[in-house]
C-alpha cells in the first residue's frame, strides 16, 4: 500500500483542500437536527411563526450549502482519483514492457494482466471512496458526538455507547467472511476452467464419448460453487439485522434515558427527537464504513500485487565496460577454482559433466585454443574474430539451477547463414533469447561486431533484429500495423516484404488488402497466413540479422522452399539464423548447428555434418527417405 | 474453422431483442420450480417491513410521554412503549435475516439449476458452435451474465417488494399522524422523480462509455501483454506506451465524466432528505404551535419521511439493475435455445465389431452455404490400410476429419463404415471406433496420468505406463518431480509444445479403435522422436484404418494411399510409386522441398 500512496503525495494540498470542504459540508449536514431541536425547544415558546420561518429558512440553506460543498469535494476527489491512476497504471504497463524474460515467467503474464487490470481498478475505487466516503464518515461520527455533546452530553454517552458494539459485529463479520469469498472465487475460478477446457477440448471430448463424465465433473464443481456462495453469503447477511437491531435498541435507550434526563429537568424532549435523527446519520456512516472496509481490504491485495511489480529490480543492466570487465574476471576466478579442485564447474550438475566431458574430447584440438581463449579474457577475441558479426564466446545458461545451454562457441560471418536443428528442448530458441538478451548468459559473452552485448542499449540492440518467435503473436490491428510495428516502414516497404513473405497472394485476395483488420490474435488467418504475416514483418526494413524460429512448420514445402529463395535471394546483407525442424529448411544455409541438450553436438556446412555428425546423419535419414 | 470469417459473437444484434416477455417467462419458469420459497420469501418480506415501521410509531408515543418539566414524565407509559419496541425490532431484525439466508438459498438453487441446464446444452452443441463463437464470450455468460442474474433476483426482487411497503406503509404512517404535514411531500416527492430521471439520462450513458472504455483497456492490456516478447524483439515500446498513453487517459476521463455526475448523487439524495427535514420542522412546528401536533408525532413523521424517501431514490438503481439482469437473462436464453447437435434416428445402430472399412462415395461439403469446400469426393481404405491425405496448407484436409467423425454432416453423398452409412449409426458408438491426435492439442488440469488416460474408462497404471512408453513419454514423465502423478497446469504451460503433443499420443495410443486419425499430429515434435513414435504407431496401426495428414512426406511414402488436396479438391490420388510416375501436382509438390 505504502508504494502506491506514494503516488498521491502530488495531490496531497489539494486532497487537504477536498478535505476542508467536504468537513464543511459535512458539518452542515450534522447542523440540521441542532437547529430542529432548537426550534421544538426554544423557538417554539416564543409563539411567534415568522421566528420558526426564519429558522426553516437557516435549514433549507444549510441543506443546499451541504450538497454544494460535497459535490464540490466529490469532484476533486474524483480528479484525484483519475490522475492517480493514470500514472499508476502508465507506470505498471511501462515497468510491464521492460521485464526480462526470467521475471516475466516469474510472474507469469495471466497474473501480469490482472495487475494490470482488475487490481487498478480496485485501487482507483478505493481511491475515490477513501476520499467521498472514508473522509465523512469519521467527520460525521466525530462532528456527531461533539454536536450532540453540546446539546445534551449523557444521552451522547449512551450514543457513544452503542458504536463499539457496531464496530465489534463489522469486525466479527468481516474477519470470518472475507475469506469466506476468498474461497468461494477460488472454487468459481474452477469452474469458469471446467467451462474453458470443455470448449477448448470439444472435439477430443466428443471423439471419445466423454459428455456424461463431463457434466458429472461440472456438476461436482457447480455444487462445490454454490455451497460456497452459500456459506459465504449467509454468514455475511448476518450484519445488517443485527447492526439494525442494535442501533434500534440504543434509540430505544436514548427515549429511556432522555425520559429520566427531561423528568429531571436536565433536558428537553426536542433534544430527544433531534437525537433520533443524529442516530439514523451516524449509523449510515458506520454502514459506509463496512462497505470501505471491503474496498480497503481488496485493495490492499491490488496495492501490494501492484508495487510487486513496480519494485521489481532492473533486470538486464546495460553494463559499463568496467563492470563488465570484473565479471569476466569473476568468471574466470571462478572457472579456475573449478579446474584446480577438479570438480565441475558451480552451473552444471553431476550428469551434466559427464556430458561436458564427452564433448570435450571430442573437440579437443578447439578445447586448447578456447582454453587461451578464456583466459584473456575475451578482449583480444574482439579484434581477432572482428570478421564475425555475431559471435558466442563460450556462452553457459540457466533458466533455474539446470543448464540448458553448455559451452556455446561459434561465430556468424555478416550476412552469412545459420541454421540450427536439433531435438525438443534441446536449447535452441533459448540461443536466439540469449541473443536477443531476453535473459543474460551465467557466463561466457556473447557480441555483435566485437562488442558485448550486454553493453549496448537495448532498444538499440534490438533493432537489429527482424524476427519471428515460435508461437509469435499477431496484434488486433490492420495487417499494415502488424508488419510496421511501430518502426518507420512505408506501405511500398511492407508490399515488399509480404511479397517476399509468400503472402501477396492472400493479402491480395482480401478486399481491404492492407487495411485488413486482424481480430484478437489474428484468428481470422489460417496458421499458414499467420506464419507468412509474421515473416513479412520480420523482412520488413531489412533487419542487420533475421531470425526465423520454427516459421515455417504451418507452410507447405512449397511456399517453404519459395520463401527461402526470397530470403536467399534479397536480403543479402542480413545475417539470418533459421531454427527449424526440418533438414530441407537449413541445408541449403552457410552453416549448420547441431543442438544436443543444451550442447553443439554439431557445427558446419550440410556435406560436412553429413560426414561427421551422427545426430545430423539420423535426422537426415529419417526425413529424406528416397 | 470457417476459413477467414473468423469468430463472432453469438447473435445478440442480428434480430431484434426478444420481447421482455419472452425473457419474463423464461424467469418466471425458473422461479415457479421453488414457488413455495418464493412464496414464503415475500411472506417474510411484507411481515418483517411492517414490522420495522411499527417502531417509529411506538417511539412517538413515548417522546409524548416525556412531558417537558421536571417531574411531568410518565414513566410507566415510557416503559410500555420502549418494551414493546425492542420486542418488535428483535423480531424484525430476525425475520430479516431469515429472509436474506432464505434468498440466498432460492437464488443459489436457482443459479446452480441454470448452470447445469447452460453447461448441458453445450455439451450437446456441434462441434461448429465452436468453431464459430469466441471462448469467452460463451464463459462470460456462464459466469457474468448468470451472477448478474442472481444478484438482481436475490436483492431487486425483495428490495422492491420491501420498498412498496415501506412506501405505502410509511405514507399511510404520516397521513395518520398528520394529513396536513403530508403536503410536504408535495415538494420533495416531484424532486426526488425529475433527479432520477435527469441523472438516468445524464448518467448511464455515461456509464456505458466508461465500461466500454474499460473492456477497450483490458482487450489491449491482455494483447501487448502476452506480445511482450515480440514488443522487446521489435523495440517497439514506445509507439506501444503511446498507443497506451492514449486509451488510459480515455478511460480515465470516462472515469472521471461518469464520477462527475455520479458524485451528485449521494448528496442530492441527502439533500432531498435535508430539504424535507427542514420543511417538516417548519411546518411541524407551526401545526404543534396550534395544537394540531405533538412532539410526538413529529419525531414519528420525521423517521417516517426518511423511510419514505429512502425507496424512492434507490428507484433508479434498482430499474437499471433490473434492465441489465434482464439482459443477461437474454444472453443466456438465447445460448440455451441454440440448435444442438441433431439427433441420431430412432433407430440408430450401435457400431461394434468395427473392421474398418471406411468408404466415401460422391461427398461433397462446405461450412457456409455458397462456398463448397470438398466436391464429389470417392474414397476407399480397406481394413488396416494407410490413408495419407496431402496438400497445401488451408486445401481442405482437417475437413475430411471433421466429416469422418460426423462433427459436421455431408452435404451429399454418403459416409460408410463396414458398409454401414455413418447417419444410420450413433455418433457416440461412431466415433468410439476412431482414435485421434489433433493439430491443437488439448489438455486439461489433472495429473498426467489422467490426462493420458482420459479416452479409457478404468484404465490401470500398467496400461497408462504401456501407452506412455509406446510414444515415448515414459523416461521423461519418470524424471518429473511426481511422476505420473505430476499436475499439467491450464493450457499445459509447464510442459513444451511436443510433449504436449507427445501426451496426446499416448492417450490416443490407449484406446482400443479399429481406426486412427493423425492430423499433423507430430509436426510439433522434432524428427528423432518422431522416429520413436512413428515405430510405435506402426504397431499401433497394425490391422487398424489409418488417415494421417501430415506435412513429413518419409510418413507419406509408406501410404496404401495417398489423396492429393488442392482448394478442396481432390486432385490426384494413388500411391506414393504411381503419382510420382504421374509427375502432376503430388510430384511437384514432392520435388519442391529440394529447391
Amino acid at each position: 500500500m505504502k508504494k502506491v500512496l506514494t503516488y498521491l503525495k502530488p495531490y496531497a494540498i489539494r486532497m487537504l483542500f477536498g478535505f476542508t470542504i467536504k468537513m464543511l459540508g459535512t458539518f452542515m449536514d450534522l447542523g440540521l437536527p441542532w437547529v430542529l431541536a432548537y426550534i421544538l425547544d426554544e423557538v417554539i415558546p416564543y409563539h411567534e411563526v415568522s421566528r420558526i420561518l426564519l429558522w426553516g429558512l437557516a435549514m433549507i440553506l444549510l441543506s443546499i450549502g451541504a450538497r454544494t460543498f460535497n459535490i464540490w469535494a466529490n469532484r476533486m476527489a474524483a480528479k484525484v482519483a483519475r490522475n492517480t491512476t493514470e500514472r499508476l497504471r502508465h507506470d505498471l504497463f511501462e515497468k510491464i514492457l521492460s521485464l526480462s524474460g526470467n521475471q516475466l515467467d516469474y510472474y507469469t503474464i495471466p497474473s501480469l494482466e490482472s495487475r494490470m487490470t482488475s487490481d487498478t481498478y480496485n485501487i482507483h475505487s478505493m481511491i475515490g471512496m477513501m476520499q467521498r466516503i472514508g473522509v465523512r464518515a469519521p467527520i460525521i461520527l466525530i462532528g456527531g458526538i461533539i454536536i450532540t455533546s453540546t446539546l445534551e452530553p449523557v444521552l451522547t454517552l449512551v450514543l457513544v455507547g452503542v458504536l463499539p458494539f457496531l464496530a465489534l459485529i463489522v469486525y466479527l463479520v468481516s474477519k470470518k467472511g472475507i475469506p469466506l469469498y476468498m474461497v468461494q472465487q477460488l472454487a468459481v475460478d474452477k469452474m469458469v476452467r471446467v467451462v474453458r477446457e470443455n470448449i477448448t477440448g470439444v472435439r477430443v471430448i466428443k471423439a471419445l464419448s466423454k459428455t456424461a463424465y463431463e457434466k458429472e465433473r461440472f456438476e461436482q464443481i457447480n455444487s462445490e460453487v454454490v455451497k460456497k456462495e452459500l456459506k459465504a453469503g449467509s454468514t455475511m447477511a448476518i450484519t445488517n439485522p443485527v447492526m439494525n437491531l442494535v442501533f434500534n435498541a440504543g434509540l430505544t435507550l436514548v427515549i429511556i434515558v432522555g425520559a429520566y434526563r427531561v423528568n429531571s429537568g436536565m433536558s428537553a424532549p426536542g433534544k430527544i427527537v433531534a437525537f433520533l435523527s443524529y442516530f439514523t446519520i451516524m449509523l449510515q456512516a458506520v454502514m459506509a464504513i463496512t462497505r470501505i472496509f471491503v474496498v480497503y481490504s481488496k485493495a490492499s491485495a491490488s496495492a501490494a500485487r501492484i508495487a510487486e511489480v513496480l519494485n521489481a529490480p532492473e533486470d538486464l543492466r546495460i553494463l559499463s565496460a568496467e563492470e563488465l570487465e570484473a565479471m569476466i574476471s569473476q568468471e574466470a576466478a571462478k572457472d579456475q577454482e573449478a579446474q584446480e579442485g577438479k570438480t565441475c564447474q558451480t552451473y552444471q550438475t553431476g550428469q551434466e559433466v559427464q556430458r561436458g566431458q564427452d564433448a570435450q574430447t571430442s573437440h579437443e584440438g578447439q578445447q586448447d585454443k578456447d582454453l587461451k581463449a578464456a583466459d584473456d579474457l575475451g578482449y583480444e577475441d574482439k579484434t581477432e574474430e572482428s570478421e564475425y558479426h555475431i559471435t558466442f564466446h563460450h556462452v553457459n545458461f540457466a533458466y533455474t539451477k539446470e543448464p540448458c545451454i553448455i559451452d556455446m562457441d561459434f561465430g556468424i560471418k555478416r550476412g552469412g547463414t545459420l541454421g540450427i536443428i536439433g531435438s525438443t528442448g534441446s536449447g535452441k530458441t533459448t540461443l536466439i533469447n540469449l541473443l536477443m538478451r531476453f535473459y543474460d548468459v551465467t557466463s561466457g559473452s556473447i557480441t555483435i561486431d566485437g562488442e558485448d552485448i550486454r553493453c549496448m542499449d537495448k532498444q538499440q540492440l534490438r533493432k537489429k533484429f527482424g524476427v519471428v518467435f515460435q508461437n509469435d503473436v499477431l496484434f488486433a490491428d490492420r495487417i499494415y500495423e502488424n508488419i510496421s510495428f511501430g518502426r518507420d516502414i512505408s506501405a511500398e516497404m511492407a508490399q515488399e516484404a509480404i511479397a517476399h513473405a509468400q503472402a501477396a497472394d492472400f493479402i491480395e485476395a482480401l478486399d481491404e488488402k492492407l487495411d485488413y483488420k486482424l481480430t484478437i490474435k489474428g484468428s481470422n488467418l489460417s496458421g499458414g497466413q499467420k506464419q507468412r504475416l509474421l515473416v513479412a514483418r520480420a523482412l520488413a526494413g531489412k533487419p542487420e540479422i533475421l531470425i526465423l524460429d520454427d516459421s515455417s512448420s504451418a507452410l507447405d514445402y512449397r511456399t517453404d522452399s519459395l520463401l527461402r529463395k526470397a530470403i536467399r535471394e534479397n536480403y543479402t546483407n542480413t545475417t539470418t539464423i533459421v531454427i527449424a525442424q526440418r533438414i530441407s529448411s537449413v541445408m541449403k544455409l552457410d552453416h549448420i548447428l547441431v543442438m544436443e541438450d543444451g550442447q553443439m553436438a554439431g557445427y558446419g556446412t550440410h556435406e560436412e555434418l553429413l560426414a561427421s555428425c551422427e545426430v545430423y546423419k539420423e535426422i537426415y535419414q529419417s526425413q529424406l527417405m528416397s | 474453422m470457417a476459413g477467414n470469417t473468423g469468430r463472432s459473437k453469438i447473435s445478440d444484434k442480428t434480430d431484434k431483442p426478444r420481447d421482455t416477455k419472452y425473457v419474463l417467462r423464461r424467469l418466471w419458469a425458473y422461479i415457479y420450480r421453488y414457488k413455495f420459497l418464493v412464496a414464503l420469501a415475500l411472506l417474510l418480506t411484507i411481515a418483517s417491513n411492517m414490522l420495522a415501521l411499527i417502531g417509529p410509531m411506538l417511539s412517538g408515543y413515548a417522546i409524548d410521554a416525556i412531558q417537558p418539566g421536571k417531574g411531568l414524565v410518565i414513566f410507566q407509559k415510557v416503559f410500555y412503549y420502549a418494551f414493546w419496541m425492542i420486542v418488535f425490532y428483535i423480531i424484525s431484525s430476525a425475520l430479516s435475516y431469515l429472509l436474506s439466508v432464505l434468498m440466498i438459498r432460492i437464488s443459489q438453487k436457482m443459479v446452480k439449476r441454470m448452470r447445469e441446464d447452460l453447461f448441458k446444452k453445450l455439451v450437446e452443441l456441434p462441434v461448429g458452435f465452436f468453431d464459430r463463437y469466441q471462448a469467452g464470450d460463451i464463459i462470460s455468460r456462464m459466469s457474468y451474465d448468470i451472477d448478474t442474474i442472481n444478484t438482481s433476483l436475490s436483492t431487486d426482487v425483495v428490495q422492491i417488494l420491501a420498498s412498496i411497503v415501506t412506501v405505502a406503509g410509511s405514507l399511510i404512517m404520516m397521513i395518520v399522524i398528520s394529513p396536513e404535514l403530508v403536503l410536504v411531500m408535495l415538494i420533495t416527492i416531484p424532486l426526488s422523480i425529475l433527479y432520477t430521471r435527469y441523472m438516468a439520462k445524464k448518467v448511464r450513458p455515461l456509464f456505458r462509455k466508461r465500461s466500454a472504455k474499460l473492456g477497450e483497456l483490458n482487450g489491449f492490456v491482455e494483447e501487448m501483454v502476452s506480445g511482450q516478447k515480440t514488443i522487446k524483439a521489435y523495440a517497439a515500446e514506445n509507439s506501444i506506451m503511446d498507443r497506451f498513453d492514449h486509451l488510459n487517459t480515455e478511460t480515465v476521463d470516462a472515469y472521471y465524466d461518469a464520477e462527475y455526475y455520479g458524485s451528485m448523487t449521494g448528496p442530492t439524495v441527502n439533500f432531498i432528505n435535508n430539504l424535507s427535514l427542514s420543511l417538516i420542522t417548519v411546518f411541524g412546528a407551526i401545526l404543534y404551535l396550534f395544537g394540531h401536533m405533538t412532539l410526538g408525532n413529529i419525531s414519528s413523521f420525521v423517521q417516517y419521511s426518511r423511510k419514505f424517501s429512502g425507496p424512492i431514490n434507490e428507484a433508479a438503481n434498482i430499474i437499471s439493475e433490473l434492465q441489465s439482469a434482464a439482459a443477461a437473462a437474454e444472453r443466456v436464453f438465447r445460448l440455451m435455445d441454440e440448435a444442438p447437435e441433431l439427433a441420431d434416428k430412432p433407430d440408430a445402430k450401435v457400431l461394434d465389431e468395427v473392421k474398418g472399412e471406411v468408404a466415401l462415395e460422391g461427398v461433397s461439403f462446405g461450412y457456409v452455404p455458397d462456398r463448397v469446400i470438398i466436391k464429389n469426393l470417392f474414397l476407399h481404405a480397406k481394413p488396416g490400410s494407410l490413408t495419407a491425405i496431402v496438400g497445401p496448407t488451408g486445401a481442405g484436409k482437417t475437413t475430411i476429419i471433421n466429416l469422418l467423425m460426423r462433427f459436421y454432416d455431408v452435404w451429399s453423398g454418403n459416409i460408410f463404415v463396414d458398409s454401414i452409412e455413418t447417419r444410420e449409426l450413433t455418433r457416440q458408438s461412431l466415433r468410439k471406433s476412431y482414435a485421434m491426435v489433433l493439430q491443437d492439442t488439448w489438455l486439461f488440469q489433472g495429473t498426467i496420468f489422467d490426462n493420458i488416460a482420459y479416452g479409457k474408462e478404468n484404465a490401470t497404471m500398467e496400461e497408462v505406463v504401456a501407452a506412455a512408453k509406446m510414444a515415448g513419454m515414459h523416461s521423461y514423465i519418470m524424471r518429473l518431480p511426481e511422476g505420473y502423478q505430476t499436475l499439467v497446469n491450464e493450457d499445459g504451460m509447464n510442459i513444451s509444445k511436443g510433449q504436449k503433443q507427445l501426451l496426446t499420443i499416448a492417450r490416443a495410443m490407449l484406446l482400443d479403435a479399429k481406426m486412427l486419425i493423425l492430423d499433423e499430429a507430430t509436426s510439433n515434435v522434432d524428427t528423432r522422436t518422431e522416429i520413436k513414435i512413428q515405430k510405435a504407431m506402426r504397431k499401433l496401426m497394425e490391422q487398424k484404418t489409418c488417415f494421417v495428414i501430415a506435412h513429413r512426406l518419409s510418413t507419406i511414402q509408406g501410404a496404401d494411399n495417398i489423396l492429393v488436396v488442392d482448394q478442396g479438391n481432390v486432385v490426384e490420388q494413388g500411391t506414393h510409386q504411381e503419382l510420382m510416375e504421374k509427375k502432376g501436382f503430388y510430384y511437384r509438390l514432392y520435388h519442391s522441398q529440394f529447391e
